[in-house]
């Protein structure tokens, strides 16, 4: 499961990272979203890898904590997610008035000259 | 009575969130009303910050810190988030106060007209730049900079056109790639050591295990990438000059302190995690800090030099500042004395003022069909200045005698301020952060002596630069001097009469920020501070629980 999830981090953060340094903004704003879900799997994998095992404890009585997954990297990608689907579509937004007033996708607003 | 008084220490976080939400249920059109709301909720603000100040000096003659505290959700310590006011981040705030009230006045001579919910943005802006400066708890950190980010990619876009949004683009993709390396600092930390507390996590540090410690390093230096993109380190400042002369110029004048977040965070971390008494990782990326805060220092000093127009040199000199802030929080970390750090301090809050003032000048400067025609219709339609608009603008203010004086004037204080010379603010910084590191035995001299060179070579790059511009400006314009409303020199007129008072006043200012570099330097009075926070138990709750 180790291997799968971090393979799964890697690639995900390696195509983002290749597709945020490419000249077209659809590009841009897709290899972010790639970057973001890889960083998510990243904050999860920090609560530890756990199997079948709740992050929410009864109330009351003894806990044995070691039979419960840490709740608090589930809560941090939770707002982890929000704010970066807010700020993701934000930024499609300034791409579309980009496209707009500039009349191409390019990330500078102009092609480069050949 | 009792109540209020404890709950002060959230409030410069709410009294803008309530404000703003406020404003939105306004129609846009009602842009007077706005503005005074939002002015309003600003000297408010200001208010409670001073009161905060006040707090965090104690009631001791001098040299004393309380450190005020707020536990969101009544968590004991260090499980729930919680809030801290020390000097230092009092000082923020009302750093903060003080500079948005002039850019909203200067918002009211006709900005805030140019785009939608100016006025909301706005105090987002400084709920999420209060909340920065506030909050003990690392994730929180992380949300309070997202809601300053969101705000401040809205705001740079206000005025809309071609260059804002060209400029806006590459701020946005720069700062989200930015948080991403944050969220991945922030989890990796947790994942070591388990907690996200700052003092928490300071206590932990000399006792980290063998095995542990250079996951830490790896998450904290990963963590500080994505400060130093907000701080404008050299080779990561680059989207910098563009984004601030892109922003309209109340915005600009904002921005001035958003590079300030990432320098506090990374002092507030530095101190608290590798100050001289933290064991083993003492001392650890403080030659990263140095170097690549003196890079800073001289990439905007050859940027100033290099720049045709104001509104790029004023970026320049953003950066020059924020470099030189960062050598120190360097010698800082290598045990350099805490007198450097404290002149260090001041110099913060003054260059910032400044800036602030200089940011709001740019505009009716270039207005003027002077000798920087040539960048004002480089940049004519990025402002939208359009000449039907100023005629309106007429009307809503009226136009000021003797403006080339006034602005002449203005200019002339902005530029002995940002320069360093006698007898304003960048002056007493500047000598007290050189006599600290003259008299500083900890560091290696060759490292003092080149601080030093680049320090007063920056000084000598700001006023060539500065008095170019002044000159082809006010001296050789033949023209016409353009019309400036009295309520775009008023502010500008008040944030330097701020600088003013602020050099007038330097031995207090100085023996504030002795102490709080005394306090930086001692961890313990942070940690202790936030550690021991004792819970409020509930007057209704009986079972007697009590924690500390």
């Amino acid at each position: 499961m180790e291997i799968v999830l971090s393979a799964a981090i890697g690639i995900l953060a390696a195509s983002g990272t290749w597709l945020l340094m490419r000249p077209r903004t659809f590009q841009v704003i897709v290899g972010l979203c790639l970057l973001s879900y890889a960083v998510n799997l990243f904050i999860f994998s920090m609560g530890r890898l756990t199997l079948g095992r709740p992050p929410v404890m009864p109330k009351g009585g003894f806990v044995n904590p070691a039979t419960f997954a840490d709740p608090v990297p589930q809560a941090l990608i939770l707002t982890a997610i929000v704010i970066s689907f807010a700020t993701t579509a934000l930024f499609l937004v300034v791409m579309i008035a980009s496209r707009g007033l500039t009349g191409t996708d390019h990330v500078d607003g102009k092609e480069r000259e050949q | 009575m009792m109540l209020a008084s404890a709950h002060l220490v959230i409030a410069p976080i709410l009294i803008p969130f309530f404000a703003g939400a406020l404003m939105l249920l306004y129609d846009d059109r009602q842009r007077k009303a706005k503005l005074v709301i939002s002015l309003l909720a600003t000297a408010l603000m200001l208010a409670v910050s001073v009161e905060l100040l006040n707090r965090a000096k104690g009631s001791g003659p001098s040299g004393g810190t309380e450190i005020g505290f707020y536990l969101l959700g009544n968590w004991p310590m260090p499980f729930g988030i919680v809030l801290v006011v020390d000097r230092l981040a009092a000082m923020m705030v009302v750093l903060t106060s003080f500079l948005a009230l002039p850019a909203l006045l200067y918002s009211g001579a006709g900005w805030h007209k140019q785009g939608q919910h100016f006025h909301s943005l706005f105090q987002f802006l400084l709920m999420g730049l209060n909340g920065a400066f506030l909050t003990g708890d690392l994730f929180n950190l992380f949300v309070f900079f997202e809601v300053l980010l969101a705000a401040s990619y809205g705001l740079l876009l206000h005025g809309s056109g071609q260059f804002r949004v060209r400029a806006g683009l590459h701020y946005i993709a720069i700062n989200l790639a930015a948080s991403l390396l944050f969220l991945i600092g922030v989890s990796l930390i947790y994942g070591v050591t388990g907690t996200l507390n700052m003092a928490h996590l300071a206590r932990l540090m000399p006792i980290l295990s063998e095995a542990d410690r250079p996951m830490v390093h790896a998450a904290t230096g990963i963590l500080a990438l994505a400060f130093l993109v907000k701080a404008g380190v050299w080779p990561l400042s680059f989207w910098l000059p563009t984004a601030y002369m892109a922003a309209s110029a109340p915005v600009a004048a904002m921005f001035s302190i958003m590079t300030k977040v990432g320098v506090y965070a990374i002092l507030r971390l530095a101190t608290l995690l590798y100050g001289v008494d933290s064991g083993v990782s003492a001392g650890f990326g403080a030659w990263v800090l140095i170097g690549g805060g003196m890079a800073t220092v001289t990439y905007g000093m050859l940027g100033v030099l290099a720049s045709q127009g104001l509104g790029r040199m004023a970026a320049h000199l953003v950066l020059v500042s924020s470099g030189t802030l960062l050598a120190v929080i360097g010698f800082a970390l290598l045990g350099g004395s805490s007198a450097i750090l404290s002149g260090a301090l001041y110099y913060l809050a003054g260059s910032t003022l400044a800036t602030g003032a200089l940011f709001l000048l740019i505009e009716p400067m270039s207005r003027e069909e002077g000798g920087i025609a040539a960048m004002l219709a480089l940049t004519a339609d990025a402002y939208g200045l359009d000449p039907g608009e100023e005629d309106e603008d007429a009307e809503a203010g009226f136009a000021l005698p003797g403006t080339l004086m006034i602005l002449g004037l203005s200019f002339g204080t902005c530029m002995l301020a940002l320069a360093g010379l006698p007898p304003l603010a960048g002056f007493v910084g500047k000598i007290a952060m050189l006599a600290g590191v003259l008299r500083d035995t900890a560091l290696p001299p060759a490292l003092g002596w080149a601080f030093i060179a680049l320090m007063i070579t920056s000084g000598l790059a700001t006023m060539i630069g500065l008095v170019r511009i002044g000159i082809q400006t006010f001296w050789s314009s033949d023209g016409v001097p353009p019309r400036v409303m009295a309520l775009e020199i008023l502010p500008v007129a008040v944030l330097l009469a701020m600088v003013v008072v602020y050099s007038v006043r330097a031995q207090d200012a100085l023996r504030y920020t002795d102490a709080t570099a005394r306090a930086l330097y001692d961890r313990n009075v942070y940690v202790q501070g936030v550690l021991s926070a004792p819970r409020v138990v509930p007057e209704a709750a009986t079972n007697g629980e009590t924690t500390n």
